[in-house]
């Protein structure tokens, strides 16, 4: 409890909480808060008509356009987090309880999953599905997440399987998946949040990357990955229609990596 | 080449551990030999399994002749089992790995559908250019993150020290691609007319002949890979000043200055060398959205045009560049980081 109270009044977890808040409830309130439609024209492309942030490539407002644009990528990101999350726990935890062969085996098949960098498995996926639906794009973001984490996830775990709670569990006769969910489980936590922080980082660059590139799940949407590459052609006259959809991904990715990294540091003070 | 048998008579010549310890050196030269024959091995095992899933993804999920031909697919059956032919369609999927494989064995990467080019002429120079960048940003990063890790442990818990905490942790999860065009939107529009916004080479020419295109990409990169490094080196900084050695040295009356550079410097060698590596690792990767971005000659963005035009055979060639080079900047920083760890080195050899 007493740690949990001092994450409670590290500066770097309120900031951070506060930026992360800000964002999502951007997303969440954004279309109740547009002055326009996602899809109106309000004026000519690439100019200052419309509200203050101007027209995009076809003439639709930029700020309404930012507002309705954070339900999806957002949605999408935390998702690709708890699925990579999932997958690469169970996966990391099962290896170092399991130990000897097992473990060796699961950890060099691991090996060679991380030796595709993200972006290629999002390009490789790319190659064959040209126009991803938004659910393929949260599987793959979230499968290249899984061997990451869970390489760290067996890190964590064997530095407790060997401790002695673990050991007095099996004696009494505990049940291995009860000593994993009740044992083991409470103990990495804070460890695999901090994780998890870092994974939707890089989850919602991963994704708006992708927009960027121009294969996003549904063209047209407004999303700020795909505002990005809709209006680059845009960058010398009106930079607003990318500079604002940058911003707020850039202020999100600030805001959770501030909280990873908090959670981060405390977790390897409990571990001393 | 020719003198590969008299080399395989005596044990590799390995570094560090036969000077160090003279009684063991045979046992450690035999200990690296086989501790670097098993990493070679599961390198190429992996390799192996890379290219496996490289290509099924690339060829049994999409139909390449549809993204060949677009529109003509429905009309010219002719062109569609003429192309199917060429591209040994028609075989059994093992067939077609194996032709695919072999060729790749052989140095033969196939031909771009694209542009009917060998791919090998298509990326040659493309490899060179994104090899060049990366070569440029690991040069920058290095130093300069050193720079401010010992900057900001020097002055530990001040307001400079606090700075370069604040800007490093914020730059840390910056998705590179959104610095990038925050760098564009800063300096080469709105604010400062200063650098060109995308690189525009002369045909033939390769990017290190306009350095001022360069400037760009670099920054972005370098901007995506020094915080993370700087603030491990710094932590590891400051955690070797509260050690005790270091304390004794201070109390033996060694101005501070010397402490940091005699003492604790030489510790932060081993995650210098391990988190770089990560760092280039990740470049590896991470050249492709910057690339793309500025118009950059290189892989990734070749990787892009690739898979937007459904070039497969170029989307293999670059993938299977790209894990290798991957597997191989792992392998090295493996290798250099128990030679540089005297605990690690024992343990090996033991």
């Amino acid at each position: 409890m007493n740690r949990l109270a001092g994450l409670a009044r590290d500066p770097k977890i309120v900031i951070g909480s506060a930026i992360t808040l800000l964002v999502v409830l951007l997303g969440v309130l954004g279309p109740l808060l547009a002055p326009h439609g996602e899809f109106d024209i309000v004026g000519r492309p690439f100019t200052h008509e419309g509200s203050f942030l101007g027209t995009d490539y076809l003439g639709q407002d930029v700020l309404s356009r930012v507002l309705y644009g954070g339900r999806s990528i957002l949605l999408m990101s935390i998702l690709a987090t708890a699925l990579g999350m999932v997958v690469g726990v169970t996966y990391g935890v099962l290896a170092a309880y399991a130990g000897g062969w097992v473990d060796e085996l699961l950890m060099r098949t691991n090996d060679v999953l991380l030796a595709f960098p993200q972006i290629l498995v999002a390009l490789l996926v790319l190659s064959a599905v040209r126009q991803p639906s938004w659910w393929v794009i949260v599987l793959f973001v979230g499968l290249a997440h899984a061997p990451r984490v869970a390489r760290v996830a067996r890190g964590v775990a064997l530095t407790y399987v060997r401790r002695d709670f673990v050991a007095a569990a099996q004696a009494v006769g505990e049940k291995r998946w009860r000593i994993v969910a009740t044992e083991l489980g409470p103990n990495l936590v804070v460890p695999l949040l901090a994780e998890a922080g870092l994974r939707l980082t890089y989850s919602i660059g991963l994704i708006a990357g992708i927009g960027f590139l121009g294969f996003a799940a549904d063209p047209g949407a407004a999303d700020w990955g795909q505002m990005t590459n809709e209006n680059r052609l845009g960058l010398l006259v009106q930079p607003w229609g990318v500079l604002a959809p940058v911003l707020v991904i850039a202020l999100f990715t600030i805001g959770t990596n501030l909280i990873a990294d908090a959670l981060g540091s405390h977790a390897a003070q409990g571990d001393s | 080449m020719s003198t590969a048998a008299s080399h395989a008579a005596t044990p590799a010549p390995s570094p560090e551990p036969d000077r160090r310890d003279t009684a063991q050196g045979r046992s450690a030269g035999r200990a690296w030999t086989r501790w670097i024959l098993k990493r070679l091995g599961l390198a190429v095992l992996t390799l192996w399994v890379v290219s496996l899933i490289v290509f099924v993804a690339t060829s049994a999920l999409g139909d390449p002749v549809r993204a060949i031909l677009g529109k003509d697919f429905a009309v010219s059956p002719e062109r569609v089992a003429q192309i199917r032919a060429a591209m040994h369609l028609d075989e059994s999927l093992p067939q077609r790995y194996w032709i695919w494989l072999s060729g790749l064995l052989r140095g033969d990467l196939g031909t771009s559908i694209a542009n009917g080019v060998p791919v090998s002429e298509l990326i040659g120079a493309k490899v060179a250019n994104s090899a060049f960048l990366v070569l440029v940003v690991t040069l920058i990063m290095v130093p300069l993150s050193l720079g401010l890790a010992i900057l900001a442990a020097r002055h530990r818990g001040g307001p400079i020290d606090n700075a370069i905490q604040v800007v490093t942790l914020a730059l840390a999860g910056v998705p590179e691609f959104v610095t990038g065009i925050l760098l564009v939107s800063l300096l080469s529009t709105s604010v400062f007319h200063i650098l060109p916004a995308v690189t525009v080479l002369p045909a033939g020419a390769m990017v290190w002949q306009r350095p001022l295109g360069l400037i760009l990409p670099v920054a972005t990169l370098v901007i995506a890979v020094v915080p993370y490094l700087a603030r491990i080196l710094r932590s590891t900084l400051v955690e070797t000043m509260d050690s005790d050695y270091v304390e004794l040295a201070r109390l033996k009356g060694i101005p501070e200055r010397l402490v940091l550079r005699r003492h604790a410097l030489p510790n932060t060698l081993v995650p210098t060398v391990q988190v770089s590596a990560l760092q280039l690792a990740w470049l590896v990767g991470g050249v492709v959205l910057v690339e793309y971005l500025f118009n950059f000659p290189g892989i990734g963005a070749a990787l892009v045009d690739a898979v937007r035009n459904g070039d497969f055979p170029v989307v293999q060639a670059l993938a299977m560049v790209i894990a290798a080079v991957y597997i191989v900047v792992n392998l090295v920083a493996d290798a250099l980081s128990i030679l540089l760890t005297p605990r690690a080195r024992t343990e090996m050899v033991a």
